[in-house]
């Protein structure tokens, strides 16, 4: 129901407290979104954009412990 | 390369994946995934060839544009004739076909019809055309509603009077509870949209679980993180065990987000909503909350909801169900096209008959 | 890819004279003749076009003759990576290449909104210039209209392009066989995209150009050397998925593209994600699909790469006996996918 994209903050625009935005990157692709709800949110970060909104930070460490088992579980038996 | 998205695309994390599910699953089960995004991707790569037979993947109701009632539309087609308006809504929103006209033909005969990537932008086509009342077309499940709330809260703070929003927001734990009453339904678990759970976060799931007996998956959306969410609905399947589980930790905590849904309680209230293909069903929408109904688009204009009829062929309850398939129905393909929809399942490409007759090839078999 | 386009030589027409396109431009009298006489003539230089009969006279030609005819109607007129003028050359150039033949003389057919800006209307005229003189054809005729404001948008370009078919060229659909290679010159969508995004409510800030571009020069290289091309197409409305699913329902063969074969940049990769569309189904204005005997297909490749237009190109598909009629593709994780005709205009979407 609800195309969400990641996408890499540039920048953070905090002049409006009640519509704190930033300039997000997807692909070469950029786009203001509206980073309101998102605490903590720093340059660099990747959030998850869905109609001009960030609906959250991408966990990095969460995205990594996932893709990691994976391919451990993937990878060939080096002792079978 | 695009990180946390091609990642989730790998052939190799694939196999390994569906090689685990089939070395799991030892008997039929039928999944439903809610969210029509899920079934975009799943038709998009062709999951359910990869999947064990087993398992079937039914498509749920969870395409906003589809489930929007035609009475709405109705209004916003009536909204969007009139001179004095500009009507502004999603992409997908313009097709969607209402109980005569869809918007773009609306636009085609003159209306100023006007496709955003967010309602903020309406905003600015407010402040622009001071002279017009601009109108935006809300639809959308419980990740596109806080959207809409904070531009309704911006367009207070810059004191946008000609601005206001026809609200079809609808909300995902009341379809699902609809669609596990009906006795004949034959889903033995679900996958949940991630993206509605990144705000809502899963409590909310808890007790139909816990109720319904179901296992409940919360899912992401790329052909990695979907087949993630069906292993482990597999496992839960497998070894009985009933609950909620968290497949896409990367984007949802368990409380959701917070501030978004704050603003949700803030800016709407619950109310019942009819769903297209479905019904009414208690409690599913959200309206806007009394200080905020200055906003509302149907008593600013006065508009009068009339039942419309449904064609009473349209097998879409069934489908929703699990019951019968798409190439069940004796309409699809032939008078319900994705050009010429009929029933609320073929009005946008992530409804379950759309999805099915583009990516099955069904419109070239006819040619 | 795109030249630098040179805007800075002055409008013939003296801005006291008129800013603006008059309703009387294309009424035939006195100012037709000095848009003709100052700016067209001069910029389109050639001895065709000199004769200055109400049509052109051609050279006799050996062989078959091609000919095609398209209108151009972008809106905006200057987009990132070219301008109306510039599209509406390489499109008729390159519609004459995908039938196998050298694009020779252009006709062009100006209808104006009254109020157009004649300095615009002026960059557009070099623009046209350069590249009819960049592709090696000629503009040998022409006509001018204006409508009153409000009943057109801005400027609207209509050509008819004639040229020879090569000797040996026999392009049609009904060619494609099993096991023939499908190449393209390079990425996809990129046109498509930056036209997007300049346009209100979808706008994004991007690296994408247009791809606009001729191509004749490249093709003719391969249109001497190996003649046995079965079919072309330029993927423009619609994309590579609609010019190909137009060749499987005609030869009634089956056409498998690999997915991770499919040249797409990031930018646009990017915009189509967060839109939701499909890079496939969006528009080319510099790309050609080449489908012809596997065996022919490297040695192709490689003679396109050594051109500017083709540094890219590479086989992204095949013809098959399975899914006839149908365009289908490996997806990314080895799954096959049907890639259908799409149901009007491609939607941004939410969902």
């Amino acid at each position: 129901m609800c195309l969400a994209v990641p996408g890499k903050i540039l920048s953070i625009d905090e002049s409006n407290p009640e519509l704190k935005m930033a300039r997000v990157q997807f692909g070469e692709a950029i786009r203001e979104i509206s980073v309101q709800w998102i605490n903590d949110v720093a340059i660099g970060d990747y959030i998850l954009a869905h109609v001009g909104t960030a609906l959250s930070k991408i966990d990095e460490a969460d995205a990594k412990y996932t893709l990691d088992a994976l391919r451990e579980m993937g990878a060939p038996e080096l002792d079978p | 390369m695009l990180k946390h998205i091609d990642e989730y695309r790998d052939k190799t994390l694939v196999e390994t994946l569906v090689r685990t599910i089939a070395a799991t699953v030892t008997r039929r089960w039928t999944i439903m995934e809610i969210c029509g995004g899920q079934t975009h991707t799943i038709m998009r790569y062709s999951l359910q060839e990869l999947l064990p037979d087993e398992i079937s993947l039914i498509h749920g109701p969870g395409c906003p544009v589809c489930v929007t009632p035609v009475d709405l539309i109705d209004s916003a087609v009536e909204l969007g004739s009139r001179p004095n308006v500009i009507l502004v809504s999603f992409g997908d929103m313009l097709r969607v076909p209402g109980s005569h006209d869809d918007l773009l033909r609306v636009k085609a005969q003159g209306g100023d019809i006007r496709m955003v990537y967010t309602p903020l932008d309406a905003l600015d086509i407010a402040e622009k055309n001071p002279e017009k009342e601009v109108v935006f077309f809300g639809v959308g499940f419980e990740t596109t509603a806080p959207a809409v709330a904070l531009t309704i809260k911006q367009a207070e703070s810059r004191a946008l009077d000609n601005f206001s929003v026809l609200v079809s927001h609808v909300l995902v734990p009341p379809a699902i509870q609809a669609l596990l009453d009906d006795r004949q339904n034959r889903i033995d678990g679900f996958l949940a949209a991630g993206h509605v759970c990144t705000i809502m976060g899963i409590h909310e799931y808890i007790p139909l679980a816990e109720r319904y007996e179901i296992p409940i998956v919360v899912t992401g959306f790329e052909p990695v993180d979907i087949l993630l969410g069906i292993r482990k609905c597999i496992e839960m399947l497998e070894q009985n065990r009933p609950g909620v589980e968290n497949a896409y930790p990367r984007s949802v905590r368990p409380e959701g987000n917070m501030a978004a849904r704050e603003l949700l309680h803030e800016v709407f209230v619950r109310v019942d909503r009819r769903w297209r293909g479905i019904g009414a069903i208690p409690g599913s929408g959200l309206g806007l909350a009394d200080a905020y109904m200055k906003f509302d688009a149907t008593s600013r204009f006065d508009l009068q909801a009339a039942e419309t009829e449904e064609p009473e062929v349209c097998m879409a309850g069934e489908i929703l169900t699990g019951r019968k398939k798409p190439s069940d129905c004796p309409l699809f393909g032939t008078l319900c096209k994705p050009e010429n929809p009929l029933g609320a399942l073929m009005v946008s490409t992530e409804g379950a008959c759309s999805a099915y007759y583009r990516y099955s090839g069904s419109s070239m078999a006819e040619q | 890819m795109n030249r630098n386009r040179n805007y800075t030589l002055q409008c013939p027409i003296p801005e006291s004279d008129y800013k603006n396109v008059m309703l009387a431009h294309g009424g035939g009298g006195k100012l037709t003749k000095q848009l003709i006489d100052k700016m067209f003539y001069p910029r389109f230089e050639n001895e065709i076009l000199r004769q200055g009969h109400d049509g052109a006279f051609l050279p006799p030609m050996d062989g078959k003759v091609a000919m095609t005819t398209d209108s151009f109607v972008v809106d905006p007129i200057f987009f990132p990576g070219g301008d109306i003028g510039e599209l509406a050359v390489n499109g008729t150039v390159n519609d004459l290449v995908c039938c196998g033949a050298e694009p020779l003389y252009i006709s062009l057919a100006f209808i104006l909104e009254e109020g157009f800006l004649l300095n615009d209307l002026w960059k557009i005229v070099q623009s046209i210039a350069l590249s009819a003189q960049t592709a090696g054809v000629k503009i040998v005729t022409g006509d001018t209209k204006v409508v009153e404001k409000g009943k057109g948008d801005k400027i609207y370009i209509n050509t008819t392009g004639i040229g020879r078919v090569l000797p040996g060229m026999d392009i049609s659909p009904e060619h494609c066989s099993e096991g023939d290679a499908v190449i393209i010159n390079g990425t996809i969508g990129d046109h498509g995209i930056a036209i997007l995004s300049e346009r209100e409510g979808l706008a994004f800030e991007s690296t994408v150009k247009s791809d606009t571009l001729a191509l004749n020069r490249m093709m003719m290289d391969v249109f001497r050397k190996k003649p046995g091309i079965h079919v072309m197409r330029d993927p423009t409305r619609g994309g590579v998925a609609s010019a190909l699913n137009e060749i499987c329902l005609s030869s009634r063969t089956g056409i498998r593209l690999i997915e991770n074969e499919l040249p797409v940049t990031d930018g646009v990769r990017g915009a189509c994600e967060v839109m939701g569309l499909d890079p496939l189904y969006i528009a080319n204005e510099g790309k050609i699909l080449v489908i012809l005997p596997k065996y022919d297909a490297e040695e192709v490749v490689s003679m396109m790469q050594a051109h500017q237009a083709g540094e890219q190109s590479r086989i992204i598909g095949t013809v098959t006996g399975e899914y006839p009629g149908m365009l289908h593709m490996e997806t990314t994780i080895g799954s096959t996918r049907i890639v259908d005709m799409i149901s009007g205009e491609q939607l941004p979407r939410i969902c």
